[in-house]
């Protein structure tokens, strides 16, 4: 799926800012920075993956500051990103 | 009813611990044209997701003749939302096209019905039209009045007293009372006066209103104050309520408190009142 | 014949049975000087190099100070970048605590300036570095009531003390404001400086207002006094209420604030000629606001408040709704110009504050304490020290010591902050055991413990959500997930010491 640069949500506490970019190489980079890294950074990086597989995704550079988000709100911002990224809406036009 | 912005995930995650009666996510006036695709998957995973326990569940969405309006319809539907609440409605057609739509996605997911209707009346059209609103489909379950918008289509500005609202108030009330669903009143922005919020509340109260729309968790227990029931009207209501299951035993349909034929309005204000209690917390149901 | 002359033999005599001189009246010497100018000559006035000289101070020794500017501290700074350019080596920090303000210790701590510390707490960049294992020994971390003990029975024996005050006359009177028009700083309280006062073998008083003598009402006395020296500043009294004081607005704060005093209105405590305390937390101290209303209307007073004092307290007193405010530590300017104005607001050291072993210590007397959390547990126990990433961050301050002595203690933590958990299975750190915790009260139900059926009856008379302590934790698990283990390394950088002497706990590195 091709891509563009990306990016969704925000640096509020709670929230998380994803940004989205096309790979040279196959697989999904993510490059997580966290408030409560030791104690998430792995759940938050499957929670990543999962979304962007979910939605066809396999190939990409994710670049995520988190502020402490809840899985729910990870999963919103990746597949905002990855919708801005496609330009393909989950929701029928 | 407390408004909480729909791009906002810390207040959307927590919003129920401050114990609304209902929340309300917004799509429409707190999110920006830019963040109208990330707040519509916000809300659609905060619903899916967050224990929102007993909290009735609305989402204020965009108006169908907007670009997002039938992608909010979907998306919050598809989350199970109980209630969608539409903007600036003015007439029943638009209530139906919202109801088209979510029946469309409905019928998709296999249950269909399960979506209530709220409309925000926020114009003058709007309140000339307020019963054939209220009766536009089954699905409705009230009216609210969105005083701010209401305001400047009539060319004048809230007061603290609010007489400019009086006949939107007054209408909307009637037309939810005639129609059989709930009549819901505007916000009041100033979370620092609490002393006018109260005065309003209780004056809503008064025209007959069953909420008030808050917009910071600080003034719920105004509204809950204002709108419990004291103890006096409570044990008076459960003596009658006591005195109508006496009677439905003994077969009898009229019914009688010390002696004292009670009148069917009395029996509806009773039922009401006890409501009311449970709402707030002020008794329990299985007191009753 | 009984002249003076005539009974100079039996003066002898008597000077000889008593092993004593006889007087000499051509030593004694008249000093015209007038007062004023002579105070300026006090022996006791050096600058503080000379002070440390003077002091006998040597490598290895304990030096103390106190924390009452809080975030606006300027004395230990100031006292170590002086001890560091004299050459001094290998000492002992014990201060009453220690916050962000103190990151310039790591460069002595690196330099072996200091080589052991003893707080109650430590914040900021220090807290960090220590966290990730820059000490050697151990931190040794007490309760300020826990300190109070050790100084005084000699666990903890101070060789000099560098107490900064607001005030101080030439001979060491001191208080933590001053009644001069040069005042320029105050902080109010000086209890936890006051065991340091008393039992350290030197005293050096720092002070930004040297004022005539008699510096009275004092707070330290000149008795325990040996230098005094006068400095540009020892702190700046607008941070005294930064950092963990804070007045909230925030709606979760303010929920937690209101069950907290449902929580005291129904727990059985709430009568006339009741005490409480509240810690630092935000929505302990907004608690105070939504206690008042309840008073007023109940008509109920109460003795006295305990512990920090806040200007939420200051108005209940002028209030006339409480009674008689006991001030360890003043935790707002309002508070620290009390003291100074009030004499029903009255100072007391940490001994007399909240230490186990002196029987007449406030907390004894104390029925609720309201009181904040970093973390609690399913057993009741709680961290106030430690961050769920394993990173000091807090103070013990006088949590243990109210908790246990108190009649109700009450702690007031959110169960989530963002996606930090603050009811799990085990803390983090042990510091106030969970023997001594009756109710935690959370944005999503209050819990009891079972040591006080009593109390858990009568809060669900009143109609308050009361819940398990496991239902508490597995909920916040269901809304955060499961948290991994923290990567903790081998090295003990911290102690943590019970109030009564005894070890309670270690703090393990964290990798960094």
């Amino acid at each position: 799926m091709k891509l563009n640069n990306a990016i969704a949500g925000t640096l509020e506490s709670g929230d998380i800012l994803v940004e989205l970019s096309p790979s040279d190489t196959p697989g999904l980079t993510v490059n997580l920075e966290s408030s409560v890294a030791y104690q998430f950074g792995d759940q938050i990086r499957n929670v990543i993956r999962e979304t962007l597989e979910e939605l066809g995704i396999n190939d990409a550079i994710v670049d995520a500051t988190d502020k402490g988000a809840l899985d729910c709100t990870i999963r919103a911002r990746v597949t905002a990103a990855a919708v801005r990224a496609t330009g393909k809406d989950v929701w029928a036009d | 009813m407390m408004f909480v912005p729909g791009n906002n995930p810390a207040m959307m995650q927590d919003a129920h611990i401050y114990g609304p009666d209902s929340i309300m996510l917004d799509l429409e006036d707190s999110v920006s044209m830019a963040e109208k695709d990330t707040a519509r998957l916000l809300v659609h995973h905060a619903l899916k997701s967050v224990d929102y326990g007993n909290t009735e569940m609305v989402v204020r969405i965009n108006p169908l003749n907007t670009p997002y309006g039938k992608k909010d319809i979907e998306a919050v539907v598809k989350a199970g939302v109980h209630v969608i609440r539409m903007p600036k409605t003015e007439t029943a057609e638009e209530v139906r096209e919202v109801e088209r739509e979510i029946e469309r996605v409905e019928k998709e997911l296999g249950c269909l019905g399960r979506t209530r209707i709220m409309a925000a009346i926020e114009s003058a059209l709007g309140v000339v039209n307020a019963y054939d609103i209220a009766t536009a489909s089954p699905r409705m379950m009230g009216i609210a009045l969105g005083a701010e918008d209401y305001c400047a289509n009539l060319k004048t500005q809230r007061s603290n007293d609010g007489d400019e609202l009086r006949l939107a108030r007054e209408t909307i009330v009637v037309a939810a009372r005639a129609a059989g669903i709930d009549a819901l009143d505007t916000v009041y922005s100033n979370v620092n006066d609490m002393d006018t919020f109260r005065k309003e509340v209780e004056f809503i109260k008064t025209l007959g209103f069953d909420g008030k729309s808050i917009i910071n968790p600080r003034q719920i227990d105004v509204v809950n104050e204002v709108f419990t029931p004291t103890q006096k009207d409570i044990d008076k209501a459960r003596t009658i309520i006591a005195a109508i299951k006496e009677a439905e035993k003994k077969g009898s349909g009229v019914i009688a408190v010390n002696g004292k034929m009670v009148d069917k309005p009395v029996v509806t204000r009773a039922q009401r009142t006890i409501e009311l209690a449970i709402a707030s917390g002020a008794i329990k149901e299985e007191e009753i | 014949m009984n002249s003076y002359n005539d009974r100079k033999s039996q003066i002898e005599a008597q000077a000889i049975r008593l092993g004593k001189t006889v007087y000499n009246d051509s030593k004694a010497v008249k000093n015209p000087t007038p007062r004023l100018e002579l105070q300026k000559e006090s022996s006791k006035l050096a600058t503080l190099e000379d002070a440390i000289r003077k002091s006998g101070l040597s490598d290895g020794m304990t030096i103390s100070f106190h924390h009452h500017f809080r975030g606006g501290d300027k004395v230990v700074n100031m006292v170590v970048d002086k001890l560091a350019e004299m050459g001094f080596k290998n000492l002992h920090l014990a201060a009453s605590s220690l916050s962000d303000v103190h990151a310039p210790l790591i460069e002595h701590i690196r330099n072996g300036v200091i080589t052991k510390i003893s707080t109650s707490g430590l914040r900021g960049e220090l807290a960090k570095e220590i966290s990730h294992g820059l000490m050697d020994e151990p931190v040794i971390f007490r309760s300020h009531g826990g300190r109070g003990s050790a100084i005084a029975n000699g666990d903890l024996h101070i060789d000099v003390a560098f107490l900064g005050a607001p005030s101080s006359d030439p001979l060491g009177n001191a208080t933590g404001y001053s009644r001069s028009e040069n005042a320029k700083s105050i902080c109010g309280s000086l209890g936890y400086a006051l065991p340091d006062a008393r039992y350290a073998d030197k005293v050096v008083i720092i002070t930004d207002d040297l004022v005539p003598y008699p510096n009275t009402p004092n707070s330290i006395s000149e008795r325990d006094v040996d230098f005094v020296v006068e400095a540009e500043s020892v702190g700046d009294s607008s941070k005294i209420s930064s950092g963990a004081i804070r007045d909230t607005k925030n709606p979760r704060d303010i929920l937690l604030a209101r069950q907290a005093a449902k929580v005291i209105e129904n727990s059985g405590y709430f009568k006339p000629g009741f005490s409480i305390q509240t810690g630092s937390g935000g929505a302990s101290l907004a608690a105070v606001k939504y206690l008042r209303d309840s008073m007023v209307k109940n008509n109920i007073v109460a003795d006295f408040a305990l512990g920090g004092i806040t200007a939420h307290m200051v108005k209940l007193h002028e209030e006339g709704l409480i009674k008689r405010l006991i001030d360890v530590q003043s935790f707002d300017k309002v508070a620290a110009e009390s003291l100074r104005r009030n004499p029903m607001h009255k100072e007391v050291s940490a001994n007399e504050y909240a230490s186990a072993d002196e029987p007449g210590s406030a907390v004894h007397y104390l029925d609720i304490v309201i009181l904040s959390a970093l973390e609690t547990d399913v057993n009741f126990n709680v961290n106030v020290l430690v961050g769920s990433d394993g990173i000091i961050r807090g103070a013990i301050g006088g949590h243990p010591d109210t908790a246990a002595d108190s009649a109700l203690s009450i702690i007031v933590c959110p169960l989530l902050r963002g996606r930090i958990p603050c009811v799990v299975d085990e803390v983090t750190t042990l510091i106030t055991p969970g023997s001594s915790v009756d109710v935690i009260v959370t944005e999503y139900g209050i819990a009891v413990n079972p040591r006080r059926p009593e109390i858990k009856e009568r809060l669900e008379a009143a109609g308050l959500n009361i819940v398990d302590i496991t239902w508490l934790r597995d909920k916040a698990r269901s809304i955060i997930g499961e948290a991994s283990a923290l990567p903790f390394g081998n090295k003990t950088v911290g102690v943590v010491m019970n109030r009564d002497g005894s070890v309670l706990d270690v703090i393990k590195n964290i990798e960094s």
